[in-house]
């Protein structure tokens, strides 16, 4: 038998914490603070301005309360905004990259030497406040595609992101976004120019390392008319007792017929079997289709005490499409409220959403999803479905559903179901040899079936393997 | 092979065995007849070890105490129950179950796990057993389908797994007589010397297909009556009074 200790770390095995040397603020927000973030990164005038307008608006905005989150008071001024390993800040080639974080990545499982590298996969490299090195830039370049961190976009190509940057997210869109606007400290950008299919898939891969920082990370994706991308995101961070805040804002473009497929595996810390620590996930995703475009949100979400996350599409232009597929797995003391927005403006759209949520243990788990239809939405569509799987007694399942119709033409579906999962299908698989935690993520996997099918294949046997550790000491 | 003696099983304090014993040689093909409620199914799964009976009593597989053995040990010591309601698995596919339980079973005895090709190769004559079709293979496991594919497809494991026990319950029911027919020439296409079948059902019709070498008589969870299959015809004639304790069928003077 295994003791509880063992199931629990083999629970989280990113749990671990690097000792790195880095420079940290000290805790506190106000104007100074907005500033030193600024000054660090050396911004032009324009993005402090725009950063001090964020702070003033988050100033008179209160936090949201209308998610059935549970939710410890945070104290703002009790977090350091800016945590940065010290190196170099520019790295021209990966041997430049501090050894100890490239031995973090290499324990993380994303090596960052050159010839470890994965041949198809571009990676960015986010620890805490910063961006530590970003792989295959110069190939990415060879086909035209930006690939860098953004706070090199902002010095390398500060049109585009001054055209771009809070174009779909605006800084008072909520809470949230507004305090990232004004901290936010580095992230990903990518610009992929008219006609071109990006090569190969980009991702980034952030991780919280140092304690009582926030991470406020800033993603961008610009796809010029008729170009493709599929990009990843995974995140990690140590075992600690106390919470930590991740507040990121994602904005993608799709120009006319592009296509941007974006796909998350979140495995942030989950906290332990009490409840003690983890990350609190508070983050604003969204995108906007022109004609024709497509932008497609897969997530897997099994870390974090608490999610606060609905990936939307903006389907402004006529026959453009917008897809959510979620998989959020609430186990321990986890709580997730997630779901998607979807707002039809465009003629001939159409969007898809598909949530399945599994809660375990103590686990809370809520969908929540909004499908509007504006009057101009003619002849458009949704489709939605939500099923939920409960394991044991103790956890909950939620289906929250909004419907906005102006349009009579557009036609809106949704269908739900609750199951739990049946003592009759373990006992089923286990007549035929197999133990009860392999059973359990079989059937679980099962369930998830139609979202890990749009995954990226590397990624969907990752999120299989993750979900099964989740799920681990949830049985018997 | 199979050696149980005095079984019991209860659910909290309604008892449904009430002391069965039962021998099973090696390559014999039994039939546990009997009316509904009596004890059939329970009889199955406390074999197979379903949670939430309490058991007591012996039931040993060469020897091995089958009770002491959670399920899966107990697929592994061989033992395989065709199920009278499969169980749906949504988004599983029938082949990968199939593979994992395989190796499951491969695993806990300590042999190496089948190959892609080999694995390929086996279900495919399998498949031919029970006249499947290749898509078949595709689904996922028993949704959606049919009664008649559902117990196919219970035939389709036994044969991928070969036990040196299959427990059938209640295989024949809900079957068109085509599908009949399929179900239990697969049965015997899979009888041998070295594996034993119990086969448990309502009907004397499913033992025209599989003849039986003893049939068994289960009422209120005990045996009450052993032969060979002359039993079952006669069963088929008169119905179950003859055992029941009813004063009709003593009248009638049936001899038992």
């Amino acid at each position: 038998m295994r003791g509880i200790e063992e199931l629990t770390e083999a629970n989280y095995e990113f749990g671990f914490s690097t000792d790195l040397d880095t420079d940290v603020a000290p805790p506190g927000l106000s104007e100074d603070t907005v500033r030193l973030i600024s000054a660090k990164k050396d911004e032009p005038e324009w993005l402090l301005e725009w950063r001090l307008k964020a702070f003033a608006a988050w100033q008179e905005m209160e936090e949201p309360d209308w998610a059935k989150l549970n939710i410890a008071p945070i104290d703002y001024q009790a977090i350091s905004y800016w945590a940065a390993p010290k190196q170099k800040p520019v790295l021209d080639s990966m041997d430049d990259v501090d050894p100890d974080i490239r031995d973090m990545f290499d324990k993380l499982g994303i090596p960052l030497h050159e010839q470890k590298m994965r041949s198809n996969v571009a990676v960015d490299a986010i620890v805490d406040s910063v961006s530590v090195t970003t792989t295959f830039k110069a190939t990415l370049l060879e086909a035209g595609v930006v690939f860098c961190s953004f706070s090199e976009a902002v010095q390398d190509y500060p049109e585009l992101v001054k055209e771009h940057l809070g174009s779909v997210v605006p800084v008072r869109d909520n809470f949230f976004a507004a305090l990232n606007s004004a901290v936010f400290s580095d992230g990903s950008f990518c610009y992929i120019p008219k006609g071109v299919r990006c090569p190969m898939e980009l991702s980034t891969y952030f991780r919280i390392n140092s304690m009582n920082t926030g991470q406020f990370e800033r993603t961008l994706i610009v796809a010029e008319d008729d170009s493709h991308v599929s990009y990843l995101e995974g995140c990690t961070a140590p075992q600690r007792d106390e919470n930590q805040l991740h507040a990121a804002v994602v904005e993608l473009v799709a120009k006319d017929r592009a296509e941007i497929k974006y796909s998350t595996v979140q495995n942030w810390y989950p906290g332990d079997e009490n409840g003690l620590g983890g990350i609190y996930n508070f983050v604003t995703k969204r995108g906007r289709a022109h004609e024709d475009a497509k932008i497609s949100w897969t997530q897997v979400e099994t870390g974090s005490a608490i999610t606060w996350k609905y990936p939307s599409v903006i389907l402004q232009g006529d026959r453009s499409i917008g897809e959510f597929y979620s998989v959020a797995l609430t186990s321990k003391h986890q709580q997730a409220d997630t779901g998607t927005k979807m707002i039809h403006i465009g003629a001939d759209t159409t969007s898809t959403v598909i949530s399945k949520g599994i809660s375990a243990a103590k686990g809370q788990n809520t969908y929540r999803g909004l499908v509007k239809m504006m009057r101009s939405a003619e002849n458009a569509r949704n489709y939605t479905q939500c099923d939920s799987l409960l394991i044991g007694k103790e956890c909950g399942a939620h289906t929250v559903p909004y419907i906005e119709v102006k349009n009579p033409t557009s036609k809106v579906e949704h269908e739900a179901s609750t199951s739990t999962v049946g003592e009759d299908q373990l006992y089923y698989c286990r007549q035929r040899g197999m133990n009860e935690e392999d059973a359990m993520a079989m059937i679980v996997n099962g369930f998830c079936r139609e979202v890990f099918n749009e995954l990226p294949m590397e990624f969907a046997v990752e999120a299989q393997r993750l979900l099964s550790v989740s799920l681990e000491g949830s049985v018997g | 092979m199979l050696h149980v003696e005095n079984l019991t099983a209860s659910i909290g304090d309604k008892p449904i065995l009430n002391g069965l014993s039962l021998d099973v040689g090696a390559g014999e093909v039994h039939a546990i007849m009997g009316p509904n409620g009596s004890g059939k199914s329970t009889f199955a799964h406390a074999l197979a070890g379903r949670d939430g009976y309490e058991i007591s009593g012996v039931a040993t597989l060469d020897g091995a105490d089958l009770l002491e053995m959670e399920p899966e040990d107990r697929a592994a010591a061989g033992i395989f129950m065709g199920f009278q309601y499969p169980v749906e698995i949504p988004g599983v596919n029938n082949m990968y179950f199939l593979r994992t339980a395989v190796n499951s079973v491969r695993r806990a005895r300590g042999e190496d796990e089948i190959s892609a090709r080999e694995f390929l190769k086996v279900a495919q004559e399998a498949m031919e057993l029970v006249e499947m079709k290749q898509d078949f293979l595709n689904r996922s496991v028993n949704a959606g389908f049919s009664g008649g594919e559902k117990k196919r497809n219970e035939i389709l494991q036994m044969a991928m797994m070969q036990p040196k026990l299959a427990v059938l319950d209640e295989t024949d029911s809900g079957l068109d007589i085509d599908a009949l027919r399929v179900v239990a020439s697969g049965v015997n296409s899979l009888r041998g010397p070295e594996r034993s079948i119990i086969v448990i059902t309502h009907y004397q019709r499913l033992l025209d297909y599989i003849k039986p070498d003893f049939v068994h008589v289960l009422v209120e969870g005990k045996i009450v009556e052993s032969g060979d299959h002359t039993l079952a015809l006669h069963l088929e004639e008169k119905g179950y009074a003859d055992f029941l304790g009813d004063p009709d069928a003593e009248l009638s003077g049936a001899s038992a």
